[in-house]
């Protein structure tokens, strides 16, 4: 059967086509539609949330040494927090066949870095596949699981946000009954300590070997020849990319990432006059096929930094002399252009702490998620923001050197404290940190839209959950200072992180209001501007508000007065608490003279 | 079709603004007409009102699931500044057919470094030739739902495209939820009625 589908659906439809029977991940853009696809479609593949990367990792290794066909998704920088499982199940391997998706975001659209994964899949030395576009994401897959049994180990699947997010058309197949496999027990090969896991790396090499045979046949690494004097040798959606600006010239398309099958390529490269790498981000193929002792170019004319594009792949086949014409723009672009960033919904419970955040001045350590956004203009409050978890354990360190005179706040939200904020907090806890963490509690994973997590009661497949109780694990872990409070309550607020800042010991804030978009849409009774009592002073446009733009009348001064959207207005009553004028009043209220 | 036998259009609006559904639809019906597809779109961050778009290709087959840069056979956009902002994507000789809604972000209102362009379909319109306005806003108002711009403007665009009216309604009355198909195949064949002669005189 024929279906439009994304990256993304496309892996979930093949691993639910190869029998898998366990899936697990923490959402990340661009990966989130793997498992959810999965929970939605294909209900017979068990699927989960875990807290985080790492426990994903580890619940899909238990599913694989129990005999189970495991998937485990991803984004790019997931990767670095379940490295830890990831390189030490490559010594061990598998017995039900275990794939993990690693979706890459180069150019960065939802994420803090750029980092090529293909590195991690040379770093462990496990096979890695790079689907170039929906169809081969869902042949990949199966094919991956295939290599995973037959050579015993973990196979990384890497896509990019291109390939998980762009949509073609897919020729699906029937699922099928995965290998019948049980546990049994072979501590030799699951238990590593260390005079196993001498062994078993003995094992890793040479199953390495083995997989460098099989690059070599495998027909995931193909020649295209179209009688070209050129040859290029490409991967993932570069290859379209190249494909779709230069035809006519011979292709190396390489499926199987690593290992490299580098006696084929030598061949490619000695039957053509000139072999360019066209890859994206970091030189990965082509310091590879250098080291091997053969000379191609790429990087130089392509980059490392960011999304290629058939444009920049046009171009750089025009810088190296392969290309005579590139297409060009034929319209002038226009350069005076507003900027037109993403912000905090209207609405958004974040908003009052990032008010507050603003008005104190203080140092605010940040972490991943929506609140991201406190950083942009007017709010800009936000001062750091690394990797999940990063908020709590830099407020710990910056309050101990004194490095703001103000103080420090952490803000982190539900989700990511609960992926790894509590080891932050724990550490505050035993090492008597002065620091205060707001926990933004709006009972969702957010910014990846709104997935379950283990303090909404509710699980990936819609089944009622255990429910974690986030005041009963701050108090759990010790820390005395606790307070819930109304985000929407800005004088509150305001006192509030004053006096937890000037408690010793750590304070943690919880602001309690659901996100206003899910689960369910939020809109109470939407406030208006009074527009004979507005003067103009602008304090409502600097809580960056989507709901409140400039209107068409002016103060005296020539600057506008506010008008409400009352579409977008969900009734927060924010603007209403700092407008000087009391000109912003519930509709209802509002009587026109 | 055009050269190279394949068909790309952009499409580009506001978080929000069903860019990603009218691009679904497009994309479902060219599919059913038995051509190749691709199309590609960005999530996650772009999502929370800042500029969402999605390209999408036709043709017997296609490689690149991203338009070539400046080589867009029409441009869909269903706020004006955005479609300023993506013309530049557009062939000398493409359609761009813009909904005269304007979104100022709070960035615009909140300080004076930033401007909305005064009137971005005249800009438009002085740097292509075929551009078709449409107050697609206060059509999709008038019908009984102002989330109906993305439907009308398809309506538009399907002049344009070889693909019998019948595989569009069938397409929309499988993307779209049962209750609102009724007011969204009205919103379509009022976008069908308006044909590029109609416009800009």
């Amino acid at each position: 059967m024929k279906e439009l589908l994304s990256g993304n659906e496309a892996v979930a439809r093949g691993a639910f086509e190869a029998g898998v029977k366990l899936a697990a991940g923490y959402p990340g853009t661009p990966s989130t539609e793997i498992l959810e696809t999965l929970a939605e479609q294909y209900r017979s593949v068990y699927s989960q949330w875990s807290p985080n990367e790492k426990v994903a990792f580890e619940v899909g290794i238990g599913a694989s040494i129990g005999g189970a066909r495991a998937l485990v998704t991803m984004k790019h920088v997931g990767l670095n927090v379940a490295a830890d499982p990831f390189m030490t199940f490559a010594y061990t391997g598998v017995n039900g066949g275990f794939v993990l998706v690693s979706a890459d975001d180069p150019e960065m659209h939802s994420s803090q870095n750029e980092q090529d994964n293909r590195y991690f899949a040379r770093f462990a030395q496990v096979p890695m596949l790079e689907p170039s576009d929906s169809q081969e994401a869902r042949d990949m897959t199966i094919v991956a699981y295939e290599l995973s049994e037959k050579f015993d180990t973990p196979v990384m699947l890497r896509l990019t946000t291109r390939i998980s997010h762009s949509k073609g058309v897919v020729e699906t197949g029937e699922p099928t009954e995965a290998p019948d496999r049980t546990f049994v027990k072979d501590p030799a090969k699951y238990v590593m300590v260390p005079a196993n896991a001498r062994v078993r790396h003995a094992v890793l090499a040479e199953r390495l070997e083995k997989l460098r045979e099989y690059t070599e046949q495998t027909p995931l690494n193909a020649v295209e020849n179209n009688g070209s004097r050129v040859g290029i040798i490409t991967g993932g959606v570069a290859y379209q990319y190249a494909k779709e600006v230069a035809p006519h010239l011979d292709y190396f398309k390489i499926g199987m990432g690593y290992p490299l099958p580098i006696r084929k390529i030598a061949d490619f490269i000695k039957s053509h006059d000139r072999v360019l790498v066209v890859e994206e981000l970091e030189p990965f193929y082509e310091d590879q096929i250098k080291a091997a002792g053969y000379n191609v170019t790429g990087k130089e004319y392509f980059g490392r930094l960011g999304e290629l594009s058939p444009h920049r792949v046009a171009e750089g086949l025009k810088k190296a002399g392969v290309l005579s014409e590139v297409a060009t723009a034929e319209i002038s672009r226009e350069e005076a252009m507003f900027p037109r960033p993403p912000v905090l919904c209207p609405g958004c419970p974040h908003r009052g702490v990032f008010m507050a955040l603003k008005k104190l001045g203080v140092a605010v350590t940040g972490d991943i998620g929506c609140y991201t956004l406190g950083v942009l203009p007017p709010l800009n409050a936000l001062d750091t923001c690394i990797c999940m978890g990063a908020s709590i354990g830099s407020a710990i360190g910056m309050e101990k050197v004194k490095g703001s005179e103000k103080g420090t706040v952490a803000i982190i939200g539900d989700s990511t404290f609960f992926h790894s904020g509590v080891t932050g907090l724990m550490d505050a806890v035993y090492n008597n940190s002065n620091v205060t963490v707001i926990i933004v509690d709006n009972r969702a994973t957010a910014m990846t839209g709104g997935q379950q997590h283990p303090g909404t009661g509710r699980t990936l497949m819609g089944d009622e959950a255990g429910l974690v109780d986030i005041a009963a694990v701050v108090r759990g872990l010790g820390v005395r200072n606790y307070r819930e409070l109304d985000p929407y309550d800005y004088e509150n607020v305001l006192s509030t992180i004053k006096e937890e800042m000037a408690r010793s010991g750590p304070s943690v804030i919880r602001t309690t209001r659901p996100c206003v978009l899910m689960p369910k849409r939020i809109m109470d009774e939407p406030y208006v501007v009074d527009l004979e009592l507005c003067n103009g002073c602008s304090a409502c446009f600097r809580i960056s508000c989507p709901a409140i733009a400039a209107s068409k009348e002016t103060n005296p001064r020539g600057h506008p007065k506010a008008v409400i959207d009352e579409t977008l207005c969900t009734g927060c009553t924010l603007c209403a608490q700092i407008c000087p004028t009391e000109a912003i009043v519930l509709k209802s209220k509002f009587v026109k003279v | 079709m055009t050269d190279k036998d394949r068909y790309s259009v952009l499409i580009v609006g506001v978080g929000g603004q069903g860019v990603l559904l009218a691009s679904e639809i497009l994309s479902q019906v060219a599919m059913n007409a038995g051509l190749d597809v691709k199309k590609s779109e960005v999530h996650g961050m772009a999502q929370r009102g800042g500029v969402v778009s999605s390209h999408v290709r036709l043709g017997p087959k296609v490689c690149s699931p991203t338009i070539e840069y400046g080589q867009a056979d029409a441009v869909l956009a269903f706020e004006q500044a955005e479609g300023l902002r993506a013309i530049d994507w557009m062939k000398k000789d493409g359609v761009a057919i813009v909904s005269t809604t304007t979104l100022v972000p709070a960035i615009v209102t909140s300080s004076k470094q930033f401007k909305y362009p005064e009137d971005p379909v005249a800009e438009m319109k002085k740097k292509a030739e075929h551009v078709i306005d449409v107050p697609a806003d206060k059509i999709a108002g008038e019908l009984g739902n102002p989330r109906l711009v993305n439907t009308i403007l398809l309506g538009i665009l399907s002049n344009h495209l070889p693909f019998e009216e019948a595989l569009w309604v069938e397409t929309i009355k499988s993307k779209i939820k049962a209750k609102l198909v009724e007011i969204n195949l009205a919103a379509f064949k009022r976008g069908r009625e308006i044909k590029l002669t109609s416009v800009g005189a």
